[in-house]
């Protein structure tokens, strides 16, 4: 349902073997927390993204759970181990059941 | 309509019943949430760190972060919001620090509330306060 859902993704082309980077992201979503009302007084019903994943070659890094009270336009940053070149995934679930993908190679 | 004694002290027994208990029952499900997440251990106060501004101007996104060397997990509360769950934290075996950032949205002052499973199963917490200028939980 959520449109124009588009996450963006900051991450170093290369690193050496072993080194910890920094990774930043953010994915434009209204995250509808189910609290507010509309102009009639009608509950708008929730719609956020509830998980967010980031592997490495299928490693996990993090798997972090969302509740309402995430903002909009969700944003994380976390620090991440490169043992090898390869690429990093990482995934949105939504509520509605969309995936939202998106990937990163990394050379070391 | 007259009042006796008795009637009036019921009276204010009940009134004041039903102001102090919506109150209760919220500060019930943060404990509630907490046990679930610790299964009842017991809970350290060192061992996690929790950043976040004193004072939020915008409650709709106050940006925190969480730290805590050798975690599993650490989950934030926000005590005062109407759902107090905020966002669970698991890391992997790459995640370099445990430590994440991110942006979260808060009805109005309260305390925010990160609690982290240790290395060693063991739980940390902390605690902050947030003063919220404007509420950012619409309304």
């Amino acid at each position: 349902m959520a449109s124009g859902v588009k996450p963006r993704v900051k991450v170093p082309s290369s690193a050496s073997a072993g080194e910890a980077v920094t990774i930043k992201t953010l994915i434009s979503h209204p995250m509808e927390s189910g609290q507010r009302k509309d102009g009639d007084g009608n509950t708008i019903p929730r719609s956020i993204i509830n998980r967010f994943t980031c592997d490495y070659n299928g490693k996990n890094i993090i798997d972090v759970t969302m509740e309402p009270a995430i903002s909009t336009n969700p944003y994380f940053e976390f620090m991440a181990t490169v043992p090898e070149a390869g690429e990093f995934q990482f995934t949105w679930y939504d509520d509605d059941g969309s995936v939202y993908e998106e990937a990163k190679a990394v050379s070391v | 309509m007259d009042f006796t004694r008795r009637e009036t002290l019921a009276l204010g027994g009940a009134a004041a019943l039903t102001f102090v208990l919506p109150f209760r029952a919220n500060a019930a499900t943060t404990e509630e949430l907490v046990n679930e997440f610790t299964g009842g251990a017991d809970i350290a106060d060192a061992g996690v760190e929790l950043t976040a501004p004193e004072i939020a101007e915008n409650g709709n996104t106050v940006p925190i972060t969480v730290s805590a060397p050798g975690a599993s997990a650490i989950m934030v509360l926000a005590t005062g919001n109407p759902t107090p769950p905020v966002a669970t934290f698991n890391f992997g075996p790459l995640a370099a620090s445990h430590e994440a950032s991110t942006r979260i949205r808060l009805a109005g002052t309260q305390d925010v509330v990160a609690i982290a499973q240790l290395e060693d199963g063991s739980f940390a917490r902390s605690a902050k306060t947030v003063k919220v200028t404007i509420g950012g939980c619409g309304g």
